[in-house]
C-alpha cells in the first residue's frame, strides 16, 4: 500500500537560499545589467522587476569534456536520403543536429537569462547610495516609542509579577523576621535542657522552666505567624517607554517646466526625480518630499501633479527658490530637519534672474541645507544660471552640479550625486 | 468487461489517487513488477521547481549552482518555453514520487504508473542501482551532508565552503569508482566515524611529508616507486585521501560530493533504459486498465496524446531535433523486445535466438536487471527497429573536409549503426579519460594527471579552469599530460601553485 501525502502546505521557497547565493555571487554582473536596463526604460517602468542577461560563459561551471575536433561517430534518426559512403558538407555551426552533441540543456543560448523581482531590482539599483551628511537628529517630534525593561518595581499589574524576584524577597523577609526569634528559642531550649545543678534550687528552677516553656511557646507562635509570602514581597517587571530617536529629513524637488524644456528634457528630468523619489522612499522610512514646479511662478504640487501635469510658460528660477525658502521657514526649522534639495533645469533663465538665484542660495538657502544637487539637462551651452551656480559651488562644499546630456547619463549622474561618502 | 470506470472527470482527489494507485499496483504485480513501497507526495508547481533545481534531491546542501538552476527553470517555465516534468522520482526506500497538483486525474494516474511502478521497479531491480546505491540510506545521508555543510559554513564561513564545493563540483564526474564496488552508505555510521576519520586522515598524508633520510639503497628504490602505484581514476577519492595540506573538514566535503556523484552515477548510465522501462510500463499498465474497463475512452485518448508527446522523435533534419530522445528509443526498444517474444519474424530468430519466442515478461525483466544503456543497446537493438527509426551513422573526422555517412539501416550497416549508438551511450567514451598518474613525492609535491585521448578528441576549453580547481584542492602544482593514440605523451595543461 502506498502512502499518499499532501505536501502542498510545506514551504515552497526551498530554493530561496540558493537563489540568494547565486545573486550574491554574480552581484557585479547583475548590477551592470540593472544599470543598462534603467537607461532604456520609460518613466512608469523604472521600478518594475527585470530580466537579467548574463553571458553563459560567466556563470558556467567548468568540467572536463571533449572539445571540438578528433574523430567522432554519431547516430541520428530519420534518414531520408543517405546511403553508406555518402559524403556531405559539414553543416555550419553544427546545424541540423549533426556534428557534435547539442549543448547541455539542448538549447544553444548565449546568455543565461532570469528574472529578478522589483525589490531585488531596486536593491541592486540603489546599492551603496546614501543621502550625504544626515546628521541632525531631532527629538521634539517623536512618534515612535520602544518598550524597554527597566528593572523591577513594587507595584504593577498581576500579569507582570516576577515570580523569582517575589519569592526571593519573601525568603529574605522570612529569614530576617524569624532568625532573632529562632535564636532566642534555641537559647531557651538549651536552658531548659541544662542538667540540674543542685536540690536547693529545685523549686525556683521549676518556676523558671515553667516560665521558659511559656516563652518558648509564644516564640513558636510568633515564628509560625511570619507569613510565607506577603504583598510586601511582590515584585513586578517594570517596563518603560523609551523614545526612539529618528532622523528627520526633507527633500525638495525643484523642476523647471518652462517652455524651453521640451518633452525629451522633461522626460529626463522626470526620470531623474523618479529615481530620487524611489531611492528616498526605499531607503528612508521617514522622509518628507516637497515637490515644486516652476515656470515664471512656482507652485508646490503633489507627487502625481509633479510627474504628470503639463503646464508651461516662461522661466524664472528664483521663484522656485523663494518658494522653497518660504516653506523651509514655515515648516522645516533647520535645527530639527535635515534638508536636501535637488533641482533640474535646462539652464535657461531670465538673465536678470540668475544673479538673484545666486544671492538667494548663497545668503539664505545654503546655510539651511545639508546638500544641494543641481542637474542641468541637455543644455547646448551653459548660460548665466550655470555660471552663477558655479560661484555658489565655490562657496559651499555641499553644493554640487552635474550635466545630463541624454537619458543614458541619468543613472551615472544620479550615482555621482548620491554615492556614499566616506564617513 | 462490464466494470465501472474508476472516475469520469478530469479532477483528481486524494481518494481517487488512492483507488487508481490500488488498481495500478494490482496490475503491476500481475506483470511481476517488484517495487519498493511508494510514498506519493502531492506538491505545487513552485515546489516542483524547487525539487527540479536540486537535481531531485529532497534535501540538499546550499550552493549557488542550485540557485542558478532554479532561476533557469523558473524563467523557462514562466515564459512557457518548457512544461515542468510531470513527476520526479527519487531512488530511495520508500520510493518518493512527486505529483504536481496542476495535473489532471489522468496525468496523476500516468505518473503513478510511470514513476511509482516503472522507475521504482527499475531502481529496485537494475544491477547498477543495486551495486552502487543504497536506497535505504540515501535520505539520511543527504540530511547528514546538509547538516555537516551548514555546520562548516558556520565555522569557516560561507565563502570558504563555497570555494571547496565549487572545486569539488568541477571534478564531480571524476568522483566515481567505475569498477570497484563501493562501501554502503549509512548516515548513522558516517556520523560516528566522521570524527575519527578526520584525525586518522591527517596522519595518513604524512607519507607525503616524510623527510627522514633513507640510508638503504634498496629501500630508496622501493620508496621511489611511483606514487600512487597504480593510476587512480577517482580523482576526488585520491584528493580526499592524499591531498597533503587539506583541512579535515574539507576532506569530509570532498567525500560528500564524491558520495553524491556515486549515487547519481547509475542514473547517468541508464537514461535510455530507465525512461524506456518506465514509459513501457505506464503504457502497458494503462492499456491493461482500459482493457479491464476501469478507465474511460476519454481518459485513454488524453493518455495517448500525452504518451505520444513523450515518445516523439523528430528526424535529424527537423528544427525540433535535439538528439535522440531517450524516452522514444527506450520505449521503442522495450516494446520491440516484447514483440520479438510474442511475434518473432525469421529475422528476429536469426538475430536474437534467445529472445525470439521466449516469455516476454521474463525476458524484459532480465534485460532490465542486467544491463546499462551501452550494453542494452548493443544487445537488443534489432534491425527492424533500426529500419523503423531510420537510423544512420555519421562519421565526423577533422582530418577530412566532409562528413561521411558511415552506415545506414541496411544489411551491411546494422552492426555498425548499433555499435556506434551503443558507443554514444558509453560514459567512458563520452567523458575524457583522465587519471591520476603520479605525485612528485621527493620534489615539489606536484600532481600529474594523464589524459588518454579517445579518437584524437582534445579536451574542451574549460579544462584549464578545472585544473585550477584541482590545484586549489590539492594545494600544489597540478599538471595534465595527454597521451595521444600513438602513445605520444605531451604536457597540455599546467596550473602552478
Amino acid at each position: 500500500m502506498s502512502a499518499i501525502i499532501d505536501r502542498r502546505l510545506n514551504g515552497k521557497n526551498k530554493s530561496a537560499v540558493n537563489r540568494q547565493r547565486f545573486l550574491r555571487r554574480y552581484r557585479q554582473q547583475i548590477k551592470d545589467a540593472v544599470t543598462d536596463a534603467v537607461n532604456g526604460r520609460s518613466i512608469t517602468e523604472v521600478d518594475k522587476g527585470e530580466r537579467i542577461n548574463i553571458p553563459t560563459k560567466d556563470v558556467g561551471e567548468p568540467i572536463f569534456h571533449h572539445g571540438k575536433g578528433g574523430r567522432r561517430e554519431s547516430v541520428h534518426p530519420g534518414n531520408d536520403e543517405f546511403v553508406a559512403g555518402d559524403r556531405v558538407q559539414r553543416p555550419p555551426g553544427g546545424g541540423a543536429g549533426k556534428g557534435g552533441e547539442a549543448s547541455k540543456d539542448g538549447e544553444g543560448e548565449d546568455d543565461f537569462v532570469f528574472q529578478i523581482s522589483r525589490e531585488e531590482f531596486l536593491e541592486f539599483f540603489f546599492d551603496d547610495l546614501a543621502l550625504p551628511d544626515l546628521v541632525k537628529t531631532q527629538l521634539a517630534r517623536i512618534t515612535e516609542h520602544k518598550m524597554v525593561r527597566a528593572g523591577y518595581s513594587s507595584d504593577g499589574v498581576p500579569t507582570n509579577i516576577n515570580v523569582v524576584r517575589s519569592l526571593r524577597g519573601a525568603l529574605a523577609r522570612r529569614i530576617a523576621l524569624r532568625s532573632p526569634l529562632e535564636r532566642r528559642l534555641a537559647e531557651i531550649e538549651q536552658a531548659i535542657d541544662a542538667p540540674e545543678s543542685g536540690d536547693a534550687h529545685d523549686a525556683k528552677r521549676a518556676d523558671d522552666v515553667c516560665a521558659l516553656r511559656e516563652e518558648a511557646r509564644k516564640l513558636r507562635q510568633r515564628i509560625a505567624a511570619v507569613p510565607w509570602i506577603d504583598t510586601f514581597d511582590l515584585r513586578y517587571n517594570n517596563r518603560i517607554k523609551q523614545p526612539k530617536p529618528t532622523t528627520q529629513a526633507v527633500m525638495f524637488c525643484l523642476m523647471d517646466v518652462s517652455g524651453s524644456m521640451d518633452e525629451s528634457r522633461k522626460d529626463i528630468a522626470k526620470r531623474f526625480f523618479i529615481l530620487l523619489y524611489l531611492f528616498l522612499k526605499r531607503n528612508y522610512e521617514r522622509i518628507d518630499v516637497v515637490f515644486i514646479r516652476h515656470h515664471t511662478i512656482a507652485k508646490e504640487v503633489d507627487e502625481n501633479d509633479f510627474f504628470h501635469s503639463r503646464e508651461t510658460g516662461g522661466t524664472v528660477v528664483s521663484s522656485a527658490l523663494e518658494l522653497m525658502y518660504e516653506i523651509i521657514r514655515e515648516r522645516y526649522p533647520t535645527n530639527q530637519w535635515n534638508i536636501y534639495a535637488a533641482q533640474a533645469s535646462d539652464g535657461d533663465n531670465w538673465d536678470d534672474d540668475s544673479p538673484r538665484c545666486r544671492e538667494l542660495l548663497a545668503n539664505a538657502i545654503m546655510p539651511c541645507l545639508q546638500y544641494f544637487a543641481y542637474v542641468e539637462i541637455a543644455a547646448n551651452t551653459h548660460q548665466s544660471l550655470w555660471r552663477e551656480y558655479e560661484r555658489v559651488q565655490s562657496l559651499y562644499e555641499n553644493f554640487s552640479m552635474e550635466t545630463i546630456a541624454s537619458a543614458q547619463d541619468i543613472y551615472p549622474v544620479f550615482r555621482e550625486l548620491f554615492k556614499k561618502q566616506a564617513a | 468487461m462490464s466494470r465501472q470506470p474508476i472516475s469520469e472527470g478530469s479532477e483528481w482527489s486524494f481518494e481517487l489517487i488512492e483507488r487508481y494507485d490500488r488498481e495500478i499496483a494490482r496490475v503491476a504485480a500481475d506483470f511481476g513488477l517488484d517495487t519498493y513501497p511508494n510514498q506519493i507526495e502531492v506538491i505545487s508547481a513552485e515546489q516542483m521547481m524547487d525539487a527540479y533545481s536540486s537535481v531531485g534531491m529532497p534535501v540538499g546542501y546550499h550552493h549557488w549552482s542550485y540557485g542558478k538552476q532554479f532561476l533557469g527553470v523558473e524563467q523557462r517555465y514562466k515564459r512557457g518555453q518548457m512544461g515542468l516534468a510531470y513527476e520526479i522520482v527519487i531512488n530511495s526506500n520508500p520510493c518518493i514520487a512527486y505529483l504536481m497538483e496542476e495535473n489532471t486525474m489522468m496525468m496523476q494516474a500516468l505518473v503513478i504508473a510511470h514513476a511509482c511502478y516503472g522507475h521504482n521497479s527499475f531502481f529496485k531491480g537494475n544491477y547498477l542501482f543495486q551495486t552502487w546505491t543504497n536506497a535505504d540510506a540515501i535520505i539520511d545521508y543527504l540530511l547528514f551532508a546538509r547538516n555537516y555543510i551548514a555546520e562548516c559554513e558556520q565555522r569557516y564561513g560561507e565563502e570558504e565552503v563555497e570555494l571547496v564545493l565549487d572545486s569539488c563540483h568541477a571534478l564531480m564526474n571524476y568522483g566515481v569508482d567505475r569498477y570497484r564496488r563501493p562501501s554502503r552508505l549509512s548516515a548513522e555510521r558516517e556520523r560516528v566515524r566522521q570524527r575519527e576519520r578526520e584525525a586518522y586522515l591527517q596522519l595518513q598524508v604524512n607519507e607525503l611529508w616524510r623527510t627522514i633520510p633513507i640510508k638503504d639503497a634498496a629501500e630508496r628504490e622501493r620508496v621511489e616507486q611511483r606514487f600512487p602505484a597504480e593510476p587512480q581514476e577517482n580523482l576526488l577519492y585520491f584528493i580526499e585521501k592524499n591531498a597533503p595540506l587539506m583541512e579535515p573538514w574539507k576532506r569530509e566535503i570532498v567525500r560528500i560530493v564524491r558520495k553524491l556523484a556515486q549515487y547519481f552515477y547509475p542514473q547517468r548510465q541508464t537514461q535510455v533504459m530507465n525512461e524506456g522501462w518506465a514509459t513501457f510500463w505506464h503504457y502497458t499498465l494503462m492499456n491493461q486498465l482500459y482493457d479491464e474497463g476501469l478507465v474511460t475512452d476519454g481518459f485513454m485518448i488524453e493518455f495517448l496524446q500525452s504518451h505520444t508527446n513523450v515518445v516523439a522523435q523528430p528526424p535529424y533534419n527537423s528544427r525540433y531535433y535535439g538528439g535522440i530522445n531517450p524516452y522514444a528509443l527506450g520505449f521503442a526498444m522495450m516494446s520491440d523486445i516484447r514483440r520479438m517474444c510474442e511475434e518473432p519474424t525469421q529475422e528476429d530468430i536469426r538475430w536474437f535466438p534467445d529472445v525470439a519466442g521466449s516469455d516476454w515478461i521474463k525476458t524484459l525483466h532480465f534485460a532490465m536487471r542486467n544491463f546499462k544503456d551501452e550494453s542494452f543497446i548493443a544487445q537488443y537493438l534489432s534491425p527492424k527497429l533500426m529500419r523503423e527509426l531510420r537510423l544512420f551513422s555519421v562519421l565526423d573526422d577533422d582530418a577530412n573536409d566532409m562528413l561521411e555517412i558511415a552506415a545506414i539501416h541496411d544489411d551491411d550497416g546494422y552492426r555498425r549503426v548499433r555499435q556506434a549508438l551503443a558507443e554514444q551511450y558509453n560514459l567512458g567514451n563520452r567523458e575524457p579519460n583522465i587519471q591520476v598518474h603520479k605525485v612528485d613525492l621527493r620534489g615539489d609535491r606536484s600532481l600529474t594527471l594523464h589524459h588518454t585521448q579517445h579518437k584524437r578528441q582534445p579536451l574542451g576549453e574549460s579544462s584549464d579552469e578545472v585544473l585550477r580547481h584541482l590545484a586549489r584542492l590539492w594545494g600544489f602544482s597540478v599538471r595534465l599530460e595527454t597521451t595521444s593514440e600513438d602513445g605520444h605523451v605531451e604536457l597540455t595543461h599546467e596550473c602552478l601553485a
